[in-house]
């Protein structure tokens, strides 16, 4: 009971605003939010777009933390919005910003064109070297096969990995960590025979080589992926198939 | 075209990153500080290498180095320089389960066991170099 009086009837959310053709560095807006305990922070944006200001623009789809779409910053921490209470960031003021590490379009809406370029460029896909008919069915994996890769494959693309890591933000070049983890979710899928293309680009200094393991991206990721695992995994078996080719020059790895 | 090139729109926003970007997050902090520790571990190998090549020019160079090694300044950096070594060893050992999953049929070896091959290879290349240096 004494905690139900000790909450606030609103709470203040400090949003980021940047409307470039009426500013050419970003604000904040002040917006007064009725604090409800079961609101998540894209239910306060949700209030402010439909009450308070229609002008502010974010992304936003499914609700329920798997589009991936919502991601930005809470006092500075890369958030699902929609999976982020605002009674766990209480008593406020509450500073939400854009994703760092990608030029931001307006208000909270970042341009993700660079990572979706770099999903295709690491192949982030199933690749056989001959597709089997369809008449001979489908292909088999015993359960501790899709254990192998099955982590890796809850990645739902909400970037908050490329967010939070700060290699990205000083190289943007670097591959990064949502891609990377893709593509070895792929490389370690027991139907899939593509790793010697990812390595290509996976193994160049962009790729695994520019990661320095600050581990801040396996620290917010949503879904347990631990990008920064996959990152060191592979790491190991480029190390590995380095020195089998030395040893064994003309081996297939 | 260049595929690497990427159109500049001038209206979008760029957040300039300054020069201690590092110093506005603890754990960002945190890990620039263990990065650092790296010198001391080169520091380390070079100290080395100065010992044994002591060793090679004989019996009355190696006891200078170690009257040198011997006095109480060397020793006092030493004993922080070991604090330091201890610490970036333990968070690196403690990081390997995350890089290496080893598989036994179809079965995952324990983290904790990956852990421990660690540890037990670095008191065995530690043991080796100590009876090299000590008792040999």
């Amino acid at each position: 009971m004494a905690d139900t009086l000790t909450k606030p009837e609103t709470v203040t959310l400090e949003v980021f605003r940047y409307r470039p053709e009426l500013e050419s560095e970003p604000t904040f807006d002040s917006f007064e939010v009725p604090y409800h305990p079961e609101w998540m922070i894209l239910d306060a944006l949700n209030y402010i777009k439909d009450d308070l200001d229609g002008s502010l623009s974010y992304r936003w789809a499914c609700r329920m933390g798997v589009c991936g779409s919502c991601g930005m910053l809470a006092n500075g921490q890369p958030v699902l919005t929609c999976a982020t209470y605002l009674e766990s960031l209480l008593p406020g003021p509450i500073r939400i910003e854009p994703l760092e590490g990608f030029p931001v379009i307006r208000d909270l809406v970042g341009d993700i064109g660079d990572f979706m370029g770099k999903l295709s460029e690491v192949k982030a896909w199933l690749i056989r070297d001959e597709e089997k008919p369809v008449e001979e069915g489908e292909y088999l994996q015993t359960p501790s096969q899709l254990d192998d890769y099955k982590q890796y494959s809850m990645c739902i693309n909400c970037m908050l990995c490329y967010s939070a890591c700060p290699i990205y933000r000083l190289e943007p070049e670097f591959i990064g960590p949502a891609a990377i983890a893709l593509a070895q979710r792929y490389n370690m899928d027991s139907r899939d025979e593509g790793a010697e293309q990812r390595m290509d680009v996976l193994s160049q200094h962009h790729g695994i080589w520019d990661c320095t393991l600050v581990g801040e991206c396996t620290e917010v990721c949503p879904k347990n992926v631990d990008p920064a695992g996959a990152i060191q995994r592979y790491k190991v078996s480029a190390t590995m198939d380095y020195f089998k080719s030395l040893l064994m020059p003309g081996s297939s790895s | 075209m260049n595929p690497k090139y990427r159109p500049y729109y001038p209206r979008w926003y760029r957040k300039r990153i300054p020069i201690f970007w590092w110093l506005q997050k603890r754990s960002h902090a945190a890990f620039i500080g263990r990065e650092l520790t790296a010198v001391f571990v080169a520091y380390a190998a070079i100290m080395l290498v100065v010992l044994v090549l002591a060793m090679d020019r004989g019996q009355a160079a190696f006891a200078e180095m170690m009257d040198w090694l011997g006095t109480p300044a060397v020793v006092a950096a030493h004993v922080l320089v070991l604090c330091i070594l201890l610490f970036h060893t333990i968070t690196w050992l403690n990081l390997a389960p995350m890089a290496i999953v080893v598989k036994l049929g179809d079965r995952k070896v324990p983290a904790a066991a990956v852990l421990i091959g660690h540890y037990a290879a670095w008191v065995a290349c530690t043991g080796g170099v100590a009876w090299l240096l000590i008792w040999r």
